[in-house]
């Protein structure tokens, strides 16, 4: 366990354990996707009230899922970053951020997308809405409480409990459906119920939303080891991973 | 539409009838163009500022040769 907080915890480890997984996570991420896609667009049934409208689904609920993943992903590295100051766990949430906001903001695209045939409306202020929209903000202010630091987890303490203070928005996510009227329907998938659409409908929605993780964390990786190298790019191990590749 | 062994299981019956989705068409591939460009997107522009550093690094380490 500690050999493998120490392995990943190293710049130089992460940088070269990290290339040797890319390549398969980057294949998996596009053959999933690609097929979720596939099937949601050509094989999965209309829905007997929304018609064809319903396969935006496929690209909306993967999308709103890992825009929420992604944040309690970022805070819990954010959190390491300030308590331990570990190098590795800033240049993780910061590059996090960016991914996070753009899910967010493709949820809320592809919601309104899906709102207009469905309520006849694109926005509502209701809470879902308006809770995914602070979500979306919250992570626009990191990125840009980040861009102010230096590249040290010193330089990045604003962001980062900016990041773990809007944890706070997550529960208010989740249970808006619950807590107040909304046109919002209620969650697709519990963890311990069974789904309350047939299987023709929520396989390819998880192969979807496991897509949509994959990709995430495949362009994460990519990320940080972009972030990782530009940081260390005065140390020798980078000259000498970069110049003899 | 297509060949293969699940080609009878498309929901659809033409290109015309799979375009227009039931009317939905421009609903329902405005979200997914918007989708595939924004994944598709942040890689190919994480590859790129992955090349752009590295270059960078190339680079300086040529001119610390040179000038040492």
């Amino acid at each position: 366990m500690w050999r493998f907080f120490h392995q990943w915890g190293s710049p130089k480890s992460f940088f070269e354990l990290s290339g040797r997984c890319l390549p398969w996570i980057g294949g998996l991420a596009l053959l999933t996707l690609f097929s979720g896609l596939l099937w949601g667009l050509l094989y999965a049934p209309a829905d007997y009230q929304q018609g064809h409208s319903v396969r935006i689904m496929y690209v909306h609920v993967p999308a709103a899922i890992v825009a929420q993943s992604s944040y309690v992903l970022m805070a819990s590295c954010a959190l390491i970053s300030l308590i331990w100051k570990m190098k590795l766990a800033d240049v993780a949430f910061t590059t996090l951020a960016p991914i996070g906001g753009m899910v967010t903001a493709l949820a809320l695209l592809t919601g309104a997308i899906w709102g207009k045939p469905t309520w006849g409306t694109y926005w509502v202020w209701d809470a879902r809405l308006t809770s995914t929209l602070i979500l979306f903000l919250l992570y626009a202010g990191v990125i840009s409480l980040r861009q102010f630091g230096s590249p040290t987890p010193q330089g990045g303490r604003a962001a980062a409990l900016l990041a773990i203070i809007g944890v706070i928005n997550l529960p208010i996510i989740k249970y808006s459906v619950d807590w107040w009227f909304t046109l919002h329907q209620p969650a697709s998938f519990t963890l311990t119920a069974r789904p309350s659409m047939p299987f023709e409908m929520w396989a390819p929605l998880l192969v979807c939303v496991v897509g949509t993780y994959l990709w995430m964390i495949w362009l994460w990786l990519l990320r940080m080891r972009v972030e990782v190298i530009k940081r260390e790019s005065r140390s020798l191990w980078v000259k000498e991973a970069l110049l003899i590749s | 539409m297509g060949e293969g062994g699940v080609a009878h299981l498309v929901k659809f019956e033409s290109w015309g009838e799979f375009i227009a989705m039931g009317g939905h068409g421009p609903y329902v591939f405005a979200a997914y163009g918007l989708v595939i460009l924004g994944l598709v997107g942040m890689v190919l522009i994480a590859r790129a500022n992955m090349n752009a550093a590295r270059e960078t690094i190339r680079q300086r380490a040529l001119i610390d040769e040179v000038s040492s």
